[in-house]
């Protein structure tokens, strides 16, 4: 299943730009403009409620003792990371729509305000990861980390029905199962959705891979550094 | 009678250094053991590791029946650690900072005067802020906590650095007080001499490891 | 818990009023701030007026960062850290006490910037007094969230820069529903929804902070 992730996210990827591009119609109003959203809500989703989710799941199982292991945080700044870079995507694409939308690339309403600020506490949480610190006191303090900032979730979430802002109401689920988009613009942003959860997947699994194998040469690395230590005795 | 500290093959890191490289220690319950060993050789780090303040890498551990491996909660409350840098509060005084600690661990706050006085930290000193302390008196302020806590291991780093003629023979007096009265006392020193006059047993560190080990002058079963 | 909650108080409130550098440093702090906004805004009243919530909760935002990094660095020192692990405080009870005397403290450092706001920014004395419990959750979040995120960077070299990064962005809620919650005030009305976002923010971190401390002070 691992060998087949890149490969799967590369063609679905690939049918949902096609698809975006050339098979479905523009919109009435927004135009052409509407082909963004094929991008902008899936990387919005696979940010805020997936990466972020599971970093903070991973994290929880970080600091509760019985589950307590090295591969839970290596797992949760491997989410983090790739989850930052999807949360700059989705800002970044937000931002390319708005301007010929509403007219201006940026507003302070509160799902905006609530992404940003999101984005700058996951920064903070890589920050920390970088200073010098005995690694399992940094593991333990960005599991915190981690979890203080998946508080914010929730505010993103609820942000539109609190502060009624201009950023658009929750497009496609309108109390229940009613859908507002139709046809093959519909079909088309469901299969954005899957796309995006699947190069999540894999960038995710690439990166803790990567950082299981860095672990695994600082283990090695220790076992060289004990021996030397104890030729300091001798000498 | 059991061992108060087994270390097997012990490894602790600070960062990615192993500070302890393959330490094997025994120590019996009651006994004075005297740790030397040179500038950087881990005396500092055996300390913290025995006192559940740095964490096992590798090897086993057990330290008043705690396990090191596992939580350490339980362990610190029964340790008591004079280290090199002044314990507790710069900003309260001596009086103040053995009062808190006396408060949060429980005990009688009117044991805090007591153990000034039998160090010598009366009047004016006792009542100023710590950070005014010289460094021999700030070291008898940690030997006056320990006096007041009454901890059952008595971890010593370098106890008597900083300290006169009077207050070293203080410290060798406390030192055997404590053994007396049934508690574990393991210390760090750079005087042999001294290190040997006062342990059942000496032990050299170098390396991170345990280079040798010696018995001391302290008889093992004192009246 | 709440027996170490207050000895763990009343011990910062002693170092404080022993060292005095709530007085000397974060209030005047505090007001300086208050006096560079004004001179950012002009002269002008309407404009001053207009601005006064914002800069109030900026300033009190930007204080709470000192007061925060002063509260942790009281157990930076190495032995004094070492040595407070083998007390066997109850890590709840510490958090609680710490949270509480930075309260406390940032209950001063706002009672000042409001008499500032009075005199620099000529707001209504009176309305501003309505939005003393907007205040209380306000202060409440603050303390906690600062007292979280000032052990997470305690012992660390950049701490200093390190916790501005990460507390801020926390607190940007607390400057949104203080500031829209003192302009309704100011306003004519309440504080309506707001002080109860406040509040559910401070009992929210209050509990959080309670069971993570502990992780935060557990050494290597």
């Amino acid at each position: 299943m691992d060998r087949a992730l890149g490969p799967t996210s590369v063609a679905l990827v690939a049918v949902t730009v096609w698809l975006g591009l050339w098979v479905t119609p523009p919109d009435e109003t927004q135009g052409n403009f509407v082909r963004l959203l094929y991008l902008h809500p899936a990387l919005a989703w696979v940010a805020l409620y997936l990466a972020f989710g599971l970093a903070a799941l991973s994290s929880a199982l970080y600091l509760w003792p019985r589950t307590r292991s090295q591969r839970w945080d290596l797992l949760a700044a491997s989410t983090v990371e790739v989850g930052v870079v999807f949360l700059t995507l989705t800002l970044a694409t937000g931002m390319l729509w708005g301007r010929p939308v509403w007219g201006v690339w940026w507003t302070w309403d509160a799902r905006l305000t609530s992404t940003a600020l999101l984005e700058l506490l996951f920064i903070g949480y890589l920050a920390m990861r970088r200073v010098p610190a005995d690694p399992h006191v940094r593991a333990r303090r960005c599991a915190v980390l981690a979890l203080l900032a998946g508080l914010d979730v929730p505010i993103v979430h609820y942000s539109v029905q609190w502060w009624n802002g201009l950023h658009q109401d929750q497009s496609v689920l309108v109390g229940g199962f009613h859908f507002k988009i139709h046809g093959s613009m519909l079909w088309t942003l469901l299969l954005s959705f899957v796309a995006m959860t699947v190069v999540f997947a894999w960038m995710v699994r690439r990166r803790y891979e990567l950082a299981v194998r860095e672990s695994a040469v600082a283990d090695a690395a220790l076992h060289e550094a004990v021996l030397e230590r104890r030729a300091e005795g001798v000498r | 009678m059991a061992p108060a500290v087994t270390l097997r093959a012990a490894v602790a890191l600070l960062g990615q250094f192993p500070v302890l490289a393959g330490v094997d220690l025994d120590v019996e319950e009651g006994s004075v053991v005297g740790v030397l060993g040179p500038n950087g050789a881990g005396k500092t780090s055996l300390l913290q590791l025995l006192a559940g303040l740095l964490a096992l890498r590798s090897g086993s551990g057990s330290v008043m029946g705690c396990d090191l491996m596992g939580d350490r909660r339980d362990l610190r409350q029964r340790v008591g650690l004079l280290g090199h840098s002044p314990a507790l509060y710069p900003e309260l005084s001596a009086a103040e900072n053995l009062r808190f600690g006396l408060r949060a661990m429980r005990r009688p706050v009117t044991d805090a005067a007591d153990a000034l006085e039998r160090v010598g930290l009366t009047g004016r000193l006792s009542a100023a802020p710590a950070r005014t302390l010289s460094a021999g008196q700030s070291r008898r302020m940690g030997l006056a906590w320990l006096l007041a806590r009454r901890p059952a291991l008595w971890l010593l780093d370098e106890p008597h650095a900083g300290l006169d003629i009077g207050g070293r023979d203080l410290c060798d007096e406390v030192i055997e007080q404590a053994a007396a009265g049934g508690a574990t006392v393991v210390f760090a020193s750079h005087d042999p001499e001294r290190a040997a006059k006062v342990s059942n047993q000496v032990v050299q560190l170098a390396g991170g490891a345990v280079a040798s080990s010696f018995e001391g002058q302290r008889p093992s079963h004192v009246a | 818990m709440w027996r170490d909650a207050v000895l763990v108080c009343g011990k910062d409130l002693r170092i404080e009023l022993r060292t005095r550098v709530l007085l000397w440093q974060v209030v005047p702090f505090g007001v300086l701030t208050l006096v560079l906004f004004a001179l950012a805004l002009g002269p002008s009243t309407t404009e001053l007026q207009r601005g006064a919530p914002g800069l109030l909760w900026l300033a009190l935002l930007f204080a709470s960062v000192l007061a925060t990094t002063r509260s942790a660095s009281i157990e930076t020192p190495d032995g004094t850290r070492s040595s407070i692990r083998l007390l066997g405080l109850d890590a709840g009870g510490v958090f609680l006490g710490k949270a509480a005397a930075l309260a406390a403290q940032l209950l001063v450092i706002a009672a000042v910037l409001e008499l500032g706001l009075l005199v620099f920014f000529h707001v209504n004395a009176a309305r501003l007094g309505i939005a003393t419990p907007l205040e209380l959750c306000a202060i409440a979040a603050l303390a906690a969230v600062g007292t979280l995120y000032g052990a997470v960077v305690a012992g660390t070299d950049v701490a200093g820069t390190l916790l501005p990064l990460l507390v801020l962005p926390a607190l940007a809620p607390v400057l949104i529903a203080g500031e829209k919650g003192t302009a309704a005030v100011l306003a004519g009305g309440g504080p309506g929804r707001w002080a109860i976002v406040l509040l559910v923010m401070a009992v929210a971190y209050l509990a959080v902070g309670t069971l993570l401390y502990g992780s935060l002070e557990e050494p290597t």
